[in-house]
């Protein structure tokens, strides 16, 4: 048994406390400011009793904003299925790729495996907005622009090399032995990788599909640049409250609220998995 | 019809570029019976593995031919090979019990139930994992762990067993014990395996055939006996016996009716011309300098014979280990005895001609071991 003073545990405590805080404040003051109007947001000094309301929700989900200028169409809905399509297809058809692949670059040494991994890894490095000008032309000639596609596409920048690198460290930590005791006993290289290479690998592949997804769905920029108003994602839906009589916060607060919502409720559920995948990756070498 | 489970002719291992990289295994011919049990002997890094491995199908084989059964296997998947093997890993699956993992290949094959089930328990009998049956491979000890592994190969039927230091793990009791079951069960069913081992204990109890390797070379191929009494060269000479062979450099010299092997320190075994058969003295005579080499047990103590300082003496219970300085190095000496000698007491050793091995000087091959040529 750990032995611990009682100072050191309230001390503990207190550090915590102090740590929860300082994470959980702006998402605890966002979750508040989504039952306020804008006035009582606005009022200084901030009040922390207020009467709620859930105006800014019904404003989002029924699509009318009422503002001092008058009523607003906004797309919030249907942006936040933008955001659930684009991500869940990206990070499918990531996994798809990356998985192989992944397990190619982990067994088996070829010439150059390690250039074109790193080549795949350092698309992580360029720049979004450098590489989008010279991407938009391309796509604007190749019909890609504002296509869901298209964007699937261009998110790949982002999952790809996240899911080959986090799940290549996975298979590697895999002994091969295994593998070879199951196909000496019989059976082809695909048996083995579906089933002796997979479901080991299993909490690193759902660690890096729900990171890559958590990455996607956070995306702002190539969204902005590549997509116009009906396949916007909600990063760049948001910039819809910024309006002419002035900034919605009540319902930017709503809207946040709703599109973390999401990707919350996964990375709550699967964090074991991600603690075990990311930190079983990351040590190798 | 060929009596050969495994052919292994010309076999390079090149581990990078054909000729440029690590050469692991050197131009191996090995052709091994069916019904044999041959041990792969060696230090880390001496090619057993990559050898067996390649067998295996799971190296690619850079140069030369294997054929398992008459069938040339080289270029064939591990699936088709139609091997078993024990991983020195285990490598147990660990999503399944050990009754599972054991029992994986023959449902694979497509083996009815109450037969699978009957040969689970018969090994696990053999091996005394009866009580871990139900257990997952994370459960279980290290040695449990291998057993299961070994279990997993032996069950199976195959042209070829391969057992990758199947032993490495267990309790010497347990061994020793399982050494002989093991032998049993593979010799009752005919069955032919190839066993990797760096303890020459195990290959010498298992092994009707040891191949000794060192830096990717075969040195010699043959029965634990053999080995003993005639090593092929200085390497399994000092590699095979426990404790190893005594070696010293001694240049030849005659003086009247004599044999004069003089080694360092001034220091001269001096033997009648007679006590050599004929072949043999001419040989030593037509050199200069020479390696001699004698077992521990076959140094003798006596009055007449050259001196030495003991530096260590030791009782193992059955045995006595003594070692002394002598001739500008060490030499160990073994009897059957409790032998009561201080540090530093000078003793007289004598070696009998009978139980001398002579060894080339530059190239290390054997020259004669007693009245015989090499």
């Amino acid at each position: 048994m750990e032995h611990t003073s009682l100072l050191e545990r309230i001390l503990r405590g207190i550090a915590l406390t102090l740590v929860v805080i300082f994470f959980m404040f702006p998402i605890v003051w966002i979750f508040m400011m989504s039952f306020q109007t804008n006035e009582t947001i606005l009022r200084i000094p901030p009040q922390l009793v207020f009467k709620p309301t859930l105006a800014n929700y019904t404003a989002l989900i029924t699509g009318k904003l009422t503002t001092a200028a008058g009523t607003l169409d906004i797309a919030f809905m249907r942006n936040l299925w933008n955001s659930v399509f684009l991500s869940v297809t990206s990070v499918a058809v990531a996994l798809l790729l990356g998985v192989p692949a992944a397990y190619a670059f982990a067994r088996h040494k070829f010439r150059g495996s390690e250039d074109i991994a790193f080549t795949l890894l350092s698309f992580r490095f360029a720049p979004a907005l450098l590489v989008l000008l010279p991407l938009t032309l391309y796509f604007q000639k190749l019909g890609l622009a504002n296509t869901y596609i298209g964007l699937i596409w261009v998110y790949q920048l982002i999952c790809l090399p996240l899911i080959l690198w986090i799940v290549r460290g996975y298979f590697e930590d895999i002994p091969a032995d295994i593998e070879y005791a199951y196909r000496i006993a019989g059976h082809s290289w695909f048996a083995t990788f579906r089933k002796i290479a997979l479901p080991l690998a299993g909490p690193g592949i759902a660690a890096a599909g729900l990171l890559a997804f958590i990455f996607a769905w956070n995306n702002f920029v190539f969204a902005l640049v590549l997509a116009s108003a009906d396949k916007q994602p909600v990063t760049v839906g948001a910039l819809a409250f910024i309006t002419s009589s002035g900034i919605q916060y009540g319902q930017i607060s709503a809207a946040i609220v709703l599109s973390i919502t999401p990707t919350l409720a996964l990375a709550l559920y699967a964090q074991r998995y991600l603690v075990e995948g990311l930190s079983l990756g990351a040590v190798k070498g | 019809m060929s009596q050969s489970a495994l052919t292994i002719s010309g076999v390079d291992k090149f581990y990078g570029p054909i000729d440029r990289g690590v050469h692991a295994v050197q131009n191996l011919t090995m052709e091994i019976d069916r019904g044999e049990i041959v041990a792969l002997l060696g230090s880390s890094g001496c090619g057993k593995t990559s050898t067996l491995r390649m067998i295996a199908g799971f190296e690619e084989v850079s140069r030369g031919t294997i054929s398992v059964a008459g069938r040339k296997v080289h270029t064939l998947p591990p699936v088709k090979r139609n091997v078993a093997m024990a991983f020195e890993g285990y490598s147990l699956y660990p999503p399944l019990t050990v009754r599972e993992n054991m029992a994986f290949a023959l449902k694979a094959a497509k083996l009815p139930k109450s037969e699978v089930d009957a040969k689970v328990a018969s090994i696990a009998k053999l091996l005394e994992i009866e009580d871990i049956l139900e257990r997952y491979p994370s459960s279980i000890s290290g040695g449990q762990q291998q057993r299961a592994s070994l279990g997993r190969a032996l069950i199976r039927k195959a042209d070829l067993h391969l057992l990758d230091e199947p032993m490495g793990q267990l309790e010497p009791q347990l061994r020793a014990v399982l050494r002989g079951r093991i032998k049993h069960f593979i010799k009752e069913r005919g069955l032919t395996a190839i066993l990797v081992t760096h303890d020459q204990t195990e290959a010498n109890a298992l092994a009707d055939r040891i191949a000794v390797m060192e830096g990717g070379v075969l040195q010699q191929f043959d029965t634990p006996d053999m080995l003993k009494q005639r090593p092929a060269n200085l390497f399994t000479g000092t590699f095979v016996g426990e404790p190893p062979m005594n070696v010293f450099e001694a240049y030849v010299g005659t003086a009247a009716d004599k044999i004069n092997l003089r080694l360092p320190d001034g220091l001269s075994l001096d033997y009648d011309k007679d006590a050599f058969s004929g072949s043999v003295r001419d040989e030593l005579l037509k050199r200069e300098r020479v390696v001699i080499g004698i077992r521990p047990y076959a140094v003798r103590r006596s009055k007449d014979g050259v001196p030495a300082t003991v530096s260590a003496n030791q009782w193992l219970g059955d045995q006595t280990h003594i070692a002394a300085d002598f001739a500008g190095g060490s030499l160990v000496l073994v009897e059957h005895d409790r032998t009561r000698l201080e540090l530093g007491a000078p003793i007289n050793i004598s070696i009998d001609p009978k139980n001398l091995h002579v060894f080339d000087q530059s190239s290390g091959m054997a020259i004669s071991h007693g009245m015989e040529l090499a």
